[in-house]
């Protein structure tokens, strides 16, 4: 409160100058945002390869990886894809509709992994083949009701 | 100048706090309560998820809000950083510890929903990494305060801090359009309409208010003993002090 009686004394000469001041902190606060905004910006461009989670097919056609590098492959398992054998070994096809891989996991599927339905694969490159060790369902943002009357989940 | 100088008064916004405070804690109990009964059972399952999607009436709220209770700390460092507003570093201070608490209830209920539907508690990536560094911020916003003593200090390194911080909030929103993800893209926040069913999207409007008022009524309360302890000296506060034990005499 006593910043406010110091300002009605002389209020005309004061103002301006708090003005200014705080033109000079806005600048000043911009400037440093921009900063930040820049270096990140730049960051991020750097590291765009390394944030990406997965290959699609069609990247992963277009250029040679070791197979001694973990990769993960994204896409969609192909229609009538899936063969399971009698132990709990998957075979299935990850395809972006333009290229497409084979995929060989042995393990427990999660539960929304179907045929049509996206998926991460996890694993190391074979003969053209993935051989994985972990297959995540990524799904998609849509949220509605069954279609038809009950639905038993 | 000096009429909003009375709207800042410190005596003035304790006053309105306190009036706002029963408003905030009963829409907060109603909405809560009517959005996850409505989010439980009155729902229908999901098409694809079943009733694991039940989970996004926490997770969305929870990681909507720890976003925007950002900004608005984002908003109040700029504002007292310019204008050395007290109230708007009060407002900032009282906001982190809830948006700490949000997230970490985003990052909490999202491991719990990734491991049935995805087959994973946990992945690295653009998304989940970015709201964990939010998480990270939360926190050293909250222990830089702490670790200074002189408020008017620690008031100008955590205002600084926040918005170094800022960067973070369009990288979580648009990291699930920037790179390639696990965790799917927006439902709510996008141009084209929600690609939500109706009948779903209402209960997660509720709990988005519930949340909202929830942190509402902490910020008042939080905000309200901070303008006692900054204000102790002053005479409206001793009168308040007064009055209250007046009261528990009679």
């Amino acid at each position: 409160m006593a910043k406010n009686t110091k300002n009605r004394d002389h209020q005309a000469k004061k103002s301006m100058k708090i003005n200014t001041i705080h033109r000079r902190r806005l600048y000043f606060l911009s400037l440093f945002g921009l900063a930040i905004v820049i270096a990140s910006f730049l960051v991020m461009r750097a590291l765009d390869k390394n944030i990406n989670l997965y290959y699609t097919p069609t990247e992963l056609a277009k250029q040679v990886i070791s197979n001694k590098a973990r990769i993960r492959v994204g896409g969609i398992v192909q229609q009538g894809s899936v063969v399971r054998t009698e132990r709990l070994e998957v075979f299935f096809t990850i395809t972006d509709l333009d290229h497409h891989i084979q995929v060989k996991y042995t393990g427990i599927l999660p539960d929304l992994f179907k045929e049509g339905q996206g998926v991460i694969a996890g694993g190391y490159l074979r003969e053209d083949a993935l051989q994985a060790d972990e297959v995540l369902a990524k799904h998609d943002e849509n949220y509605q009701p069954p279609k038809g009357s009950r639905h038993a989940s | 100048m000096n009429r909003f100088n009375q709207l800042i008064s410190p005596r003035f916004v304790y006053r309105c706090l306190n009036r706002l405070l029963p408003w905030c804690l009963s829409f907060s109990v109603i909405l809560l309560l009517l959005g996850m009964g409505l989010g439980l059972f009155g729902v229908p399952p999901d098409a694809q998820q079943g009733d694991g999607f039940r989970m996004i009436y926490i997770h969305v709220p929870a990681a909507f809000l720890s976003l925007g209770i950002y900004s608005i700390i984002f908003c109040c460092s700029v504002i007292y950083l310019v204008w050395s507003l007290k109230i708007a570093d009060i407002c900032a201070k009282a906001s982190a510890s809830v948006g700490a608490l949000y997230t970490l209830i985003a990052l909490i209920s999202g491991a719990l929903w990734g491991k049935p539907m995805w087959g994973t508690w946990w992945i690295w990536d653009a998304r989940l990494t970015s709201e964990l560094v939010l998480l990270f911020l939360y926190w050293s916003y909250l222990g830089l305060r702490l670790s200074i003593r002189e408020e008017k200090r620690a008031a100008k390194a955590a205002a600084l801090l926040a918005i170094v911080g800022m960067i973070d909030i369009p990288l979580i929103h648009f990291s699930v359009e920037w790179w390639t993800t696990l965790h799917q893209g927006a439902t709510l926040l996008k141009f084209s309409k929600p690609s939500i069913a109706t009948e779903m999207l209402i209960p997660l409007l509720i709990m988005l208010a519930g949340f909202s008022f929830f942190y509402g009524t902490i910020l008042c309360i939080r905000m309200r003993s901070e303008l006692l302890k900054r204000e102790w000296r002053s005479l409206w506060v001793s009168e308040i002090v007064l009055n209250i034990q007046l009261n528990t005499k009679a």
